[in-house]
């Protein structure tokens, strides 16, 4: 793997941060690398990295630059990510419950159109996806996802919307995603999950990771509300499809 | 215990404090003041840990009144008029309310922000070590939303120590200054320079998530998309339409347009402080030039406590007020003193 990528890039945003950019474009064994350096910080303790934010293709590293200068840590940072790193410990499989379509997915009988197929051939489509949490990001647990269905890739809505409501499961471009708080959105609307991968009270607070493994199931709208009422008083209702 | 009653606020008024870190990569957003400095410099003067949470008013005045007892606040931050029943106060000072009395703050003249920081800090139960309000993600505490006339924070009765004032160093005028990156080689050397040669606006639509910038088109060299990837405060991202935002405090945790540029640790507080409509410019620097700038950033708040004076030195009079503060004169949040209206021994 650390063989068909170029070296990563540092990028410096501003004075407190650097961006290692392993690659460009969304690419699952960039994305791999991106763990494998996220989690090789983590032990490395590295003097005045105080966070670090995985995203598809790169790790963001903030740091306090009154303890060590961009050039000392460019220096360790690269050491590290051009070694070959251990792949990140074995994902977790989450099964994701999803009513689609109707008030919940407000878009799938347009995707289906512009597909042209069914309603029905889209959910199939969209569940018979086995996804990768590639990156949390934009509002508390959005968890975007590699591996949608190629028949699936899409362009964004021409006008995004202000606002769509929380648990929506959509699709954008080459991407699928889980959103947890409602949001503007310019994706297509498939449907809504009861899962919160974000809840402030619940232990954990946080679902998912980067490098989880997601599928999804479909449940009718009824199911959706027993789950949603469930899920509201702090019970984590996606299932392990690993444990 | 005391209460600090919200007698009346504008828009745009929030508890903040240094900020909830830790959790960016679940996309949970940091938040936090808008203006560091000045939030640590109001703590500083009534005793508390310089990020410790604080009232943050936005550009539209507020009144607070004392009740069961008296309150020790500070304000420090954008300029207006600020009173307490009738008798004005200073910038950079605190001050008592006795019980019953209310504190009276003005429109900012020349920034955006002021803060109130009351003797033992506000009290909440934080979330990742934070107070700070996030309404987005319906976070922050005691109010997770920004705050409304009733509300109210149970407080610290006065300590009845003696009153301070903070000397702060003359503030840096003159452009905001940036490190280029991390994308800037999406855009070529001719809209580089345009965005380092053009005059700035702050536009209207501005918030706490990003200041939206009005002044000529920056154009992408091979369009606006990029796979998203990480944001800090300060980054400036160019969308679609070639109008840069500075993203802020409530910013997203990651952004899929190409960031020409970040704004340096040591000038976020100071563009932030830059009211709608105030043109201003920016201007690189290296990154060892931001570095040492983000050092001595980090020293100024350090050395805030050695910079407390006896505010009996200072002979408030109308006059020593209406001399800094006046409206009529323009000011200019850019323009160097303006910020600084504590009179001088």
């Amino acid at each position: 793997m650390a063989e068909t990528l170029p070296p990563p890039r540092l990028l410096p945003s501003g004075d407190s941060a650097v961006t290692v950019e392993f690659s460009r474009t969304i690419d699952d064994a960039a994305n791999e690398r991106v763990l494998a350096l996220d989690k090789a910080l983590a032990t490395a303790s590295i003097e005045g990295i105080s966070e670090t934010i995985p995203t598809y293709r790169s790790l963001l590293v903030h740091y306090d630059p009154g303890r060590i200068g961009f050039d000392a840590l460019g220096e360790k940072l690269l050491a590290i990510a051009g070694q070959p790193l251990p792949p990140t410990t074995k994902a977790r499989r989450w099964r994701i419950p999803v009513a689609y379509g109707g008030e919940h997915g407000i878009d799938l009988e347009d995707v289906a159109k512009a597909l042209n197929t069914t309603p029905d051939d889209i959910v199939a489509r969209h569940v018979g996806g086995d996804y990768r949490v590639a990156m949390i990001g934009f509002t508390p647990g959005w968890s975007y996802l590699s591996g949608l269905d190629k028949s699936l890739h899409m362009s964004r809505r021409q006008s995004p919307r202000l606002f769509t409501p929380a648990g929506t499961i959509s699709i954008g471009g080459i991407q699928a995603g889980i959103q947890c708080l409602a949001a503007p959105s310019g994706w297509h609307l498939l449907g809504r999950t009861p899962v919160r991968t974000y809840q402030l009270h619940r232990n954990p607070t946080f679902l998912t990771e980067p490098g989880d493994r997601v599928t999804f199931f479909a449940i009718d709208h009824k199911t959706f509300e027993e789950l949603d009422r469930a899920a509201e008083a702090g019970e984590i209702i996606a299932e392990r499809a690993d444990a | 215990m005391s209460r600090l009653v919200v007698a009346s606020i504008g828009p745009a008024s929030s508890v903040q404090d240094g900020g909830r870190h830790g959790a960016q990569r679940y996309g949970l957003t940091v938040s936090g003041a808008m203006d560091r400095l000045a939030l640590a410099a109001a703590n500083t003067l009534v005793g508390n840990d310089p990020s410790a949470a604080a009232v943050e008013i936005g550009p539209f005045g507020a009144t607070f009144t004392a009740r069961d007892g008296a309150v020790r606040v500070a304000i420090a931050g954008a300029p207006r008029n600020v009173d307490v029943a009738g008798k004005p106060v200073a910038l950079d000072t605190s001050v008592t309310l006795k019980d019953g009395e209310t504190l009276t703050l003005g429109f900012a003249r020349g920034g955006a922000f002021t803060y109130l920081a009351i003797e033992g800090a506000i009290k909440g139960e934080p979330v990742f070590g934070s107070l700070a309000v996030n309404a987005r993600a319906g976070l922050g505490s005691p109010y997770p939303r920004p705050l409304q006339a009733g509300d109210e924070f149970t407080v610290d009765a006065a300590s009845g120590a003696p009153e301070l004032r903070i000397e702060l160093p003359k503030p840096v005028s003159g452009p905001i200054r940036v490190v280029m990156g991390p994308q800037d080689d999406e855009f070529d050397d001719a809209n580089k320079a345009l965005f380092l040669s053009s005059e700035w606006k702050i536009s209207a639509t501005s918030d706490r998530m990003g200041y939206r910038l009005e002044g000529p088109a920056i154009q992408h060299l091979h369009g606006h998309n990029i796979v998203s990837d990480g944001t800090v405060n300060g980054s400036i991202q160019v969308p679609g339409n070639g109008a840069p935002i500075v993203l802020m405090m409530d910013r997203g945790t990651s952004g899929g347009y190409p960031k020409i540029a970040t704004v340096i640790t040591a000038d976020v507080g100071r563009l932030a402080q830059t009211s709608a409509g105030t043109a201003f410019r920016f201007k690189a620097v290296t990154m060892a030039e931001a570095q040492d700038e983000a050092r001595k950033f980090a020293q100024l708040i350090k050395s805030l406590p050695d910079r407390l004076r006896s505010s009996d030195t200072v002979e408030l009079n109308i006059e020593v007020l209406s001399d800094a503060n006046v409206a009529g004169h323009a000011v200019n949040a850019m323009d160097a003193g303006t910020w600084q209206v504590t009179a001088e021994p």
